[in-house]
């Protein structure tokens, strides 16, 4: 890659807008939201209705009727993805920008054992031998610390446990090598314990590989820690944007409210903190 | 003082509790001998992952789940076999998702009027409206469906619907964990405010270390269905755990170390 391509944002968003048309009206989830992603770990932080999720997924071109997202600019290493056709779109999804969703429960193919869904991502991008897929999908589950592989390749998904299956999901999403991997809630649905344990991985694989990850996640405790930059968001809009590191100085009242409504272990037995949201922040 | 009479001393004395699922061939025991006993008003906390058998022991309590061993005993005595009304009146629980432990069909009115039927209360409405008020929520709420509130609305009418038979032991299985963090905020003070108004005495579980720190006085570790540490709030501030898997939980609360 050339060091120009570098320098240039990864994904440059600029007045992304999500709204729903229903015969009660129209409900906007996302009111306007602009960032740009290079080869870091951006997080997106908020709380339920955010619309943190409907981001993520605007961006792969993803939001289901009713649901109409528009935005002046969507470009993906230059590309316009807002103009490009489905077909061109759907080459472009998985290949060069991938999701991982919260539950693997849901996102995996409940009657197919794993080693058939993992090649089947192999052969849609790209046109190897049934013998090579196989072997590159044991490596990628060795990538992710699934010890042993040939085991979970002949498994069904309900064979295995949370930790587990998000790991097959992580594996997935990294078979084509894509540039940028957004992650909704990737640990949410795991244990404390595994959950650092597939964050150590998505670490690892953003520094090895140089790809660029947005991380969706309500836990701003978690993403302050994971992160490089954080976009906290409320009611549809961004209300702040900071560098992880800096969080202690958050400025706005709502990002200041969420830091300080969490119970802390050794913290005096006072009454908790109370967002009190305000009619402004909208 | 011998362990022996510590566990008769509490209000709630579980000692070497075994619960066994059988499913056809397969014998599943989800809780291994765990022994713990709760003070007169004191609130206890059960911490662990899942599989851990936390909520298991919770359930084996209100006789929800199949006790195989060990026993459980409420001021010294052994529990009716099965449970009775008056072990209701006594005991109440309330669930981790306000979603589901919510009959959908049901107004608040009806959720909250048939506890108070059930066990024979007489001054109802009084009761409904105080009940309400108590939990914060707004009189308007009373005759809507569950659908038509939020999930912390919800978990507060089941905190209502819990307290409203005066219960003294109130068994918390994760109240807070579908909640968003500032409304989990709201929920804890809540509960902590009628522990104490009500005089209640508190078993909570909890995969949240920081949130069982935060209510409870002492806790149990649990991971396999087995006890790991007993721990007070003190040596948990303190860090003076002994076991490597309270610590891995302890680093975990913190965050992503890089």
């Amino acid at each position: 890659m050339s060091p120009a391509s570098s320098e240039a944002p990864l994904l440059d968003v600029k007045n992304l807008r999500v709204r729903f048309e229903t015969t009660r009206g129209v409900t906007e989830a996302v009111r306007g939201v602009s960032f740009t992603v290079g080869r870091e770990r951006i997080g997106i932080v908020g709380e339920s209705g955010s619309g943190k999720s409907m981001t993520g997924r605007a961006i792969l071109r993803l939001v289901r009727p009713p649901g109409i997202a528009t935005a002046d600019r969507l470009a993906f290493q230059g590309t316009d993805l807002m103009a490009l056709s489905e077909r061109r779109m759907r080459a472009m999804r998985g290949r060069r920008m991938s999701m991982v969703m919260q539950d693997p429960k849901y996102s995996l193919n409940p009657v197919m054992r794993i080693g058939r869904q993992l090649i089947e991502a192999l052969k849609v991008h790209e046109r190897i031998s049934s013998k090579e897929a196989q072997r590159r999908a044991l490596d990628m589950l060795a990538d992710v610390q699934i010890r042993d592989p040939e085991r979970v390749l002949a498994a069904y998904p309900h064979e295995l446990s949370g930790g587990m299956g998000q790991r097959v999901m992580i594996a997935m999403m990294l078979i084509p090598r894509p540039d940028l991997l957004i992650a909704d809630e990737p640990t949410s649905a795991l244990d404390v314990t595994v959950q650092l344990e597939v964050l150590r991985i998505l670490d690892d694989l953003v520094k090895d590989r140089g790809m660029g990850l947005i991380f969706i996640s309500h836990d701003l405790r978690l993403v302050s820690t994971f992160c490089d930059r954080v976009l906290v968001m409320y009611l549809g809009r961004i209300v702040e944007e900071i560098e992880a590191s800096r969080l202690d100085e958050a400025k706005h009242p709502y990002t200041r409210g969420l830091l300080e409504c969490l119970p802390e272990i050794g913290a005096p037995r006072t009454p908790l903190k109370v967002l009190k949201r305000d009619a402004a922040w909208a | 003082m011998s362990e022996a009479q510590h566990m008769t001393g509490g209000k709630i004395a579980v000692s070497d509790l075994s619960v066994t699922f059988v499913q056809g061939r397969r014998r599943i025991r989800a809780v291994k001998g765990v022994s713990f006993s709760v003070k007169p008003l004191e609130s206890f906390g059960l911490v662990g992952e899942s599989g851990s058998g936390k909520s298991t022991v919770l359930r084996a309590i209100c006789g929800l789940a199949p006790v195989s061993g060990g026993d459980i005993r409420i001021d010294g005595g052994a529990i009716q076999q099965p449970r009775d009304k008056a072990f209701a009146r006594r005991v109440q629980m309330v669930f981790q998702d306000p979603y589901g432990s919510l009959h959908p069909r049901h107004t608040i009115d009806r959720v909250l009027s048939e506890p108070l039927s059930i066990h024979r209360f007489a001054d109802r409405e009084e009761r409904i409206v105080q009940a309400l008020k108590d939990v914060g929520l707004d009189a308007r709420f009373r005759f809507r469906l569950p659908h038509q509130l939020s999930g912390g609305q919800r978990q507060r009418v089941a905190i209502a619907r819990a307290l409203i038979v005066e219960p003294e032991i109130l068994l918390l299985d994760e109240p807070t964990s579908a909640l968003d963090a500032s409304i989990q905020a709201e929920v804890l003070n809540l509960l902590n405010r009628l522990r104490e108004e009500r005089s209640l005495t508190v078993i909570m579980v909890s995969h949240d270390l920081a949130v069982i720190d935060h209510m409870c006085e002492r806790l149990l570790v649990m991971r396999g269905g087995e006890a790991v540490e007993a721990l007070d709030r003190s040596s948990l501030a303190d860090r003076k755990v002994s076991s490597d898997y309270t610590r891995a939980l302890l680093t975990a609360s913190e965050g992503y170390v890089r």
